[in-house]
């Protein structure tokens, strides 16, 4: 856990992984509920404090332990604010998980694997969140490590299961698999070129739901967008998976062929885009989130597209958990004022930006690197 | 070439918009198409609210104090009204109490109310068991349609014999 939040890198930021050029992450979700309890929301403190010693328990088992490592149950109450946020930030655990509802919050805590692959939210919504993520499209494996999660806590745990409905949530929405699993795409040509709504609408029809990052009813940021299958209950766990895989293979089709249509029609209004995105976050000194997290998301273009040689999509996913609030008050470790805020943010950027695109921007200031990158016709 | 929108700042990006099918080019500034893109809505998700209030009784969704008379939970007493405002059951035996109305629910939700994915280990016998009564109670209907009534009497038999061993 100290690892996790020190750092702001995490293994669903790898691009060793299949289809990173457009999907960023595959998570996959298992809702589950522990028999003879009332859900989360009607807990007694004591009844409470019963779940997450029993959560505990079950991945204390040896073959739990076997498979998945050394890992720890942290109560939310053990860490600071900042440090709760920072598990948002790297998607491990839900901004709603830290509401702070009085007493029950005491019981709230999260399990994590060594490796961050799995984790397991106690006490959210459901008693048990099982979660994997990983890098790029893996939705099988995502699911499939849930899945084994699952089983081996099943040996410890009774879950409150109906021969009918199959596995019981305390939100309808979740009941019968209580799979839900979910890309994390990044389209920027798609939005540049204003097909976005067009490719999205089609998916929504499909029984899917699309997000922007960071949640419901914020602005997109980044150009990110999550897909998600909405249905769980009346169908099998690999049909959801092979639904939603399908999907973002034709999303990632489309992307790409946005992608070389931008570079075709307009590629002096492309490099120059992208070039200038990379040339701010190696030099500048203040940066507004929002304006940092569409520079990344240009650079992130630029590099996939093959017209700019910039740091690799790893460190840019890394960028954009840097650029966020309460990694900056983690690394200054005191508040700060919002122009603070944008000056760390440059700070941070810019080491990070030109550690990884080779040499001293300070020694180098004339022509940059997107003149030698560009390899493209 | 100067921003066709705000006419004013010059164009850097192409911008297409999607109307009813109807597709139309502009050229625009990057502050312009980024509001465009802003404007993009993603679709209304799901609204559990609404639904909730069509289907759990009228006025279930508004602040209604949760009424002696009201329909609660055995298990748990939650009342239908707290169900409807929050949108959460709250305990395994709701979904019992609630049957109908929640059935009409999860059919408009997840377009089906039976599960048929993954089964834990203790229940796997039990679900199998219900599974077989389920599958014959199919055949017993299909003989009586047919006039076969002694092939229906002995599926009689056997559904009864199978709900004995799983009571
Ligand atoms: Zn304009
Ligand atoms: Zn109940």
């Amino acid at each position: 856990m100290k690892n996790t939040l020190q750092s702001p890198y995490s293994q669903w930021m790898d691009d060793d992984a299949p289809e990173t050029d457009v999907v960023i992450s595959s998570r996959a979700r298992l809702a589950r509920s522990l028999a003879g309890y009332p859900f989360p929301h009607r807990l007694s403190p004591e009844q409470a404090e019963q779940v997450i010693q029993a959560a505990g328990l079950a991945v204390r088992h040896a073959e739990f332990r076997a498979r998945f490592g050394d890992v720890e149950l942290t109560r939310m109450t053990e860490l600071s604010p900042v440090d709760r946020w920072i598990l948002v930030e790297k998607h491990l655990v839900s901004p709603g998980f830290l509401k702070n509802t009085g007493k029950s919050f005491e019981c709230k805590g999260l399990v994590l694997t060594p490796d961050e692959r799995l984790s397991i939210m106690v006490n959210e919504e459901d008693h048990l969140r099982v979660q994997c993520l990983l890098p790029g499209l893996q939705l099988e494996a995502a699911a499939g490590t849930a899945d084994e999660a699952d089983s081996l806590l099943e040996k410890t745990l009774d879950f409150a299961f109906s021969d009918r409905i199959g596995y019981l949530t305390a939100c309808p929405t979740n009941v019968g698999t209580g799979l839900r699993t979910s890309v994390m795409v990044h389209l920027p040509a798609l939005v540049l070129l204003g097909q976005v709504k067009e490719a999205l609408t089609t998916v929504s029809r499909l029984g899917l739901t699309v997000r922007g990052l960071f949640g419901e009813g914020t602005d997109v940021v980044g150009n990110l967008f999550q897909v998600s299958n909405q249905v769980t209950l009346g169908h099998r766990e690999f049909e959801i998976i092979d639904n939603l895989a399908s999907v973002t293979r034709q999303v990632i089709e489309q992307e790409r062929s946005a992608r070389q249509q931008l570079v075709r029609q307009m590629p002096v209004v492309l490099r120059d885009r992208v070039g200038r995105a990379l040339g701010i976050l190696k030099h500048a000194h203040t940066l507004g989130m929002e304006e940092a997290m569409r520079l990344i998301s240009d650079v992130r273009l630029g590099v996939t597209a093959g017209l700019l040689k910039g740091p690799p999509s790893r460190v840019l996913l890394e960028l954009m958990v840097i650029t966020r609030p309460s990694y900056l008050v983690k690394t200054s470790g005191r508040e700060l004022s919002p122009p603070e805020w944008d000056e760390l943010r440059a700070t941070l950027v810019r080491n990070l930006v030109n550690a990884h695109s080779g040499g001293d921007p300070e020694k180098r200031d004339g022509p940059e690197e997107g003149e030698e990158g560009g390899e493209s016709p | 070439m100067i921003c066709e929108r705000c006419k004013q700042q010059p164009a850097s990006v192409h911008y297409t918009e999607v109307i009813n099918n109807q597709k139309r080019q502009m050229y625009l500034c990057p502050g312009c198409a980024e509001e465009a893109q802003r404007a993009f809505d993603l679709g209304a998700p799901l609204n559990l609210h609404n639904l909730l209030a069509g289907l759990m009784g009228p006025g279930a969704a508004k602040e209604l104090p949760e009424k002696e008379t009201e329909f609660r939970c055995e298990t748990c007493g939650l009342a239908g009204a707290a169900f409807g405002q929050s949108g959460l059951l709250g305990c395994g035996g709701c979904y019992q109490y609630f049957g109908e109305r929640l059935e009409a629910l999860l059919k408009r939700i997840h377009g089906s109310t039976r599960h048929t994915g993954k089964v834990p280990q203790r229940s796997r016998n039990k679900y199998l068991l219900i599974q077989e009564v389920d599958r014959l109670r199919a055949q017993m209907r299909e003989a009586v349609e047919n006039e076969e009534f002694e092939r229906a009497a002995a599926l009689r038999d056997a559904i009864r014999d199978l709900q004995q061993r799983l009571a």
